[in-house]
């Protein structure tokens, strides 16, 4: 293996992805049913929480793939952009819809969460209020991709519009913290932090984490593989009409 | 570049340009808003920054599609792709004629409208400054989004998917420097940060739109 830019040929990463898709999907499966189950059953309820507390399990790395997402997308943007290796293109296209879906679902288990805990399903927090953004962007990002039918102009539109919407997401993310005050807990998982969550709740959310990402790659590479394929096949169909 | 920014405003003042229509959506959205929540004039004076913020954004909005959508249509824009002015020059100077002709007049009529929406008389001062300082940001803005859409038949809806959530930090400073300035509080901070955000974008957003542009053209 000389470099990573091997995996830019199609055809090289299409096999590679093939033989790593399922490991890396029974990988996902494993390590989410071990972290839920494990977080759900044999965790205590806290103190001052109850069960409500167990959401986390969903809520935490839903949201920790949402932003990853982004960045992700944000990354093979620039590859597209700098190096023009398509499928780089095609896996920011392929990453968005799952990145919205994170995003929707850390949103709806935090409202869950939030009922109990906060008495509201919503509040006007700078983290919610900026993870609704990230959906709004996550959603003009996919609408231009499905609204351009060139695909190379396409690729080139969106991956500017991930590099102004990152410049302007990250502004909106500090704005909100302006505009107000928060109701949501500060970050429970830095490195060095003596109120990070107890050790119990913390190791069954480091699986649920390490499987929710690979379920993100797991995902991310199928639908690559998938634009990959639908674009073959559109060049074979116009190749076809042109004979 | 002058010729360029004259024709252009000519363009929106004569007929068929448009030039009215941001004003007269901006005054009917104002007076549909005492419609919708009550005429009571403490509420109104409360939330009129920011409803005047949001529509003088929202009018903005409404004429984007206008900023090249025409030019591209005509090939007038294919022309001036090729002309000796840099592309990043052209979309700066259709951002300041989007601005002269659709953010200025919304401006100067903001204070009108203010008295319909019993905005407290300390306030008038800084929502204009606040405007002043702010529509150049939502004017650069949109002038993106219009070249990201462009090509697109119909993009209208799509562009304002695209640049409402931009829109967002300079709605949030812009209306807090409004807000505070008719609670009479100090203004200096998101005054400051507001100012930041319209520097940054003026200077760095027409690189982008002119890439987008490039792209669309080819």
């Amino acid at each position: 293996m000389a470099s990573i830019w091997e995996y830019a040929n199609p055809r090289k990463f299409l096999e590679t992805s093939d033989r790593v898709l399922p490991g890396l999907a029974l990988l996902a499966a494993i390590l989410l049913v071990v972290g839920l189950v494990w977080g759900f059953f044999f965790t205590p309820d806290d103190y001052r929480q109850g069960s409500t507390v167990k959401i986390i399990y969903l809520h935490v790395p839903s949201a920790l793939i949402a932003i990853n997402g982004w960045l992700m997308m944000l990354v093979a943007s620039l590859i597209w952009l700098i190096r023009r290796h398509h499928v780089s293109a095609l896996a920011a296209r392929a990453a968005a819809p799952v990145g919205a879906t994170m995003t929707v679902i850390a949103l709806l288990t935090g409202a869950i969460w939030g009922q109990p805990m906060w008495g509201t399903w919503w509040a006007w927090d700078p983290r919610l209020t900026s993870f609704l953004i990230l959906f709004l962007f996550y959603l003009g990002y996919i609408a231009l991709w499905a609204a351009i039918e060139d695909d190379d102009t396409a690729a080139d539109l969106t991956s500017i519009l991930c590099l102004v919407g990152s410049v302007f997401a990250l502004l909106s993310r500090y704005a909100v913290n302006f505009w107000n005050q928060g109701l949501h807990q500060g970050a429970s998982l830095s490195m060095d932090k003596a109120d990070n969550v107890a050790n119990v709740f913390y190791v069954p959310l480091l699986v649920c984490m390490a499987g929710f990402v690979m379920l993100f790659l797991a995902l991310v590479l199928l639908r690559t593989q998938t634009e990959i394929r639908a674009r073959r096949m559109r060049a074979l169909l116009a190749r076809e009409r042109m004979s | 570049m002058i010729a360029v920014l004259i024709r252009d405003v000519q363009l929106a003042l004569r007929a068929g340009g448009g030039f009215g229509l941001g004003l007269a959506f901006f005054l009917i959205v104002m007076a549909l808003v005492p419609f919708s929540i009550g005429p009571d004039s403490a509420l109104l004076s409360r939330i009129a920054p920011g409803v005047l913020w949001l529509g003088a954004l929202l009018a903005c909005l409404l004429s984007l599609d206008r900023i090249l959508a025409l030019d591209w249509e005509d090939g007038s824009l294919d022309l001036l792709a090729t002309a000796p002015i840099p592309l990043e020059g052209l979309v700066s100077v259709k951002a300041l004629a989007h601005w002269l002709t659709t953010a200025l007049p919304l401006v100067l009529v903001t204070p009108v409208l203010g008295v319909l929406l019993s905005l407290p008389a300390q306030g008038y001062l800084w929502l204009v400054i606040s405007l002043l300082v702010g529509t150049p940001a939502l004017s650069v803005i949109g002038t993106f989004g219009a070249a990201l859409t462009v090509g697109i038949k119909r993009g209208g809806l799509l562009l304002s998917l695209l640049v409402l959530p931009l829109y967002v930090p300079v709605l949030i400073f812009g209306a807090d420097v409004a807000r505070r300035g008719a609670e009479a509080q100090p203004v200096q901070v998101p005054l400051l940060l507001l100012g930041a955000i319209t520097c940054g974008t003026v200077a760095l957003l027409p690189f982008a739109s002119a890439a987008v542009l490039r792209v669309n053209l080819r």
